[in-house]
């Protein structure tokens, strides 16, 4: 299946884009989407326990399940102001 | 609270909306902001509440105003360098509206009057710059029962939402923070001055229409910003059943400051920017901002590699060399020990308060 990724803030300077599709295996979990961007970049894994998930616009836990076409957003913590 | 013939004619582009009309605009006159910073969304958020008449506003703030703010802190002026800021934030309420109270709190928004300060006013403005402030706020904000409307910014993105006692809060959407020194700060990374503009100014909106309890406050949703690519979206998130702050079995039933960073700051050695001159006579200065961060300034000598780049360049350093880690303001450098550590290096150290600090004492070393 292939999702559409959405990326935010510190992350989306670590990743270069604001989106990028992501293909996985059937069956794949929220986590799953994760850790196939983190073994891209490795500079994002300091940012992983922090980083909420969205998926088609609700932040959900990372053992839930995704579908083809499904929007995940990461979004990381954002502290400035 | 009844208004005079001069307010009446002031507010009269509110009194026009059915929405805020004269009842609205008298329970404006008769409520309380608290605004946590002074700073790119306090900005803002405190004239634009200010303009509103919003009858009593408190700005905390423990900071001077400096040069670097002014680039988005458009409530100051060049003038006002050097000042604190909440008494230069207050003057400029105060000149823009004379109808408004104004306490300025020159201090650390912190865990000893936290609790108290958010009890003596009606909704609170998280416009802080720092993780452990925003917990604090948000806690405090939940134990008292006082809306937090938050709004926080990086580069060309913002956030923004309202956490209360009987929804969702900051720590059921973010449990921890991240690690310290993998979020950079706007001093850090840098922020485009007009999206404190846009977020601090939805900010204030917020904060509006709950004081006149109307419209759809961003309860239990964030709404996130990117000035880059021009658009907004929301994102809906539910309490979590396992806050510590408000979930079932909570265990946070005071407002502490959270350590931060601390604990890691002690198991980094470090070196003091006063050291630093000494200590290059015979160790190796490892600068590891990113390309775009060096025409800030540099010191003669140093090896750059961008702490994004550092993992696929250990190659290029020598583990048996001794390395003053550097960066701007010693956040990246301490994540870059670390990082050297756990690949074997290990006399490596970081300057604290990174180059910036060593600027403040060096005042022959151009550096912005
Ligand atoms: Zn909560």
């Amino acid at each position: 299946m292939t999702v559409r990724i959405i990326i935010f803030a510190r992350l989306r300077e670590i990743v270069g884009a604001a989106e990028r599709p992501l293909t996985l295996p059937s069956g794949a979990l929220v986590r799953d989407a994760w850790a196939a961007l983190a073994a891209e970049m490795p500079a994002l894994s300091p940012l992983e326990t922090s980083t909420r998930v969205a998926r088609n616009g609700r932040i959900i836990a990372t053992d839930e399940p995704l579908h083809d076409g499904d929007e995940i957003a990461f979004l990381p913590p954002v502290g400035g102001g | 609270m009844s208004l005079g013939p001069r307010e009446l004619r002031r507010y009269s582009r509110h009194l026009l909306i059915p929405e805020v009309g004269l009842a609205g605009q008298e329970r404006l006159a008769g409520a309380r902001a608290l605004v946590v910073g002074a700073g790119g969304l306090g900005s803002p958020a405190l004239q634009y509440l200010a303009a509103a008449g919003v009858g009593r506003i408190g700005i905390v703030d423990d900071d001077v105003v400096d040069e670097t703010n002014l680039q988005r802190q458009t409530i100051f002026g060049t003038e006002d360098i050097g000042k604190r800021k909440a008494e230069a934030a207050a003057q400029r309420v105060h000149a823009i509206n004379p109808f408004v109270a104004v306490d300025p709190l020159a201090l650390r928004f912190d865990e000893s009057n936290a609790r108290e300060l958010v009890a003596l006013y009606d909704v609170v403005l998280d416009c802080s710059d720092r993780f452990p402030t925003r917990y604090l706020v948000n806690d405090a904000c939940i134990l008292e029962g006082k809306p937090d409307v938050y709004a926080s910014i990086f580069r060309f993105d913002g956030q923004v939402g309202v956490f209360t006692r009987d929804a969702p809060c900051y720590r059921c959407l973010y449990p921890e923070p991240p690690p310290a020194g993998s979020v950079p700060t706007c001093a850090e990374g840098g922020v485009l001055g007009v999206l404190a503009g846009i977020v601090g100014a939805w900010q204030a909106s917020e904060a509006l229409k709950l004081l006149l309890r109307i419209g759809k406050p961003l309860i239990g949703r964030l709404m996130l910003v990117d000035a880059l690519d021009g658009n907004t979206r929301e994102v809906r998130f539910d309490r979590d059943p396992q806050c510590a702050l408000c979930g079932a079995g909570a265990t946070i039933r005071q407002a502490r400051e959270m350590q931060y960073g601390e604990q890691e700051a002690r198991d980094v050695e470090e070196i003091e920017p006063s050291e630093l001159d000494e200590t290059l006579r015979e160790w190796a200065l490892l600068d590891v901002r990113e390309p775009h961060e060096i025409v800030l300034g540099v010191i003669p000598g140093a090896i750059h590699v961008p702490a994004s780049e550092l993992e696929a360049r250990l190659h290029e350093l020598d583990s048996a060399r001794r390395y003053v880690v550097a960066c701007r303001v010693g956040a990246k450098s301490r994540w870059a020990v670390q990082r050297l550590r756990d690949a074997g290096f290990s006399r490596v150290r970081h300057l604290r308060g990174g180059l910036l600090a060593y600027a403040v004492e060096h005042e022959d070393f151009a550096f912005f």
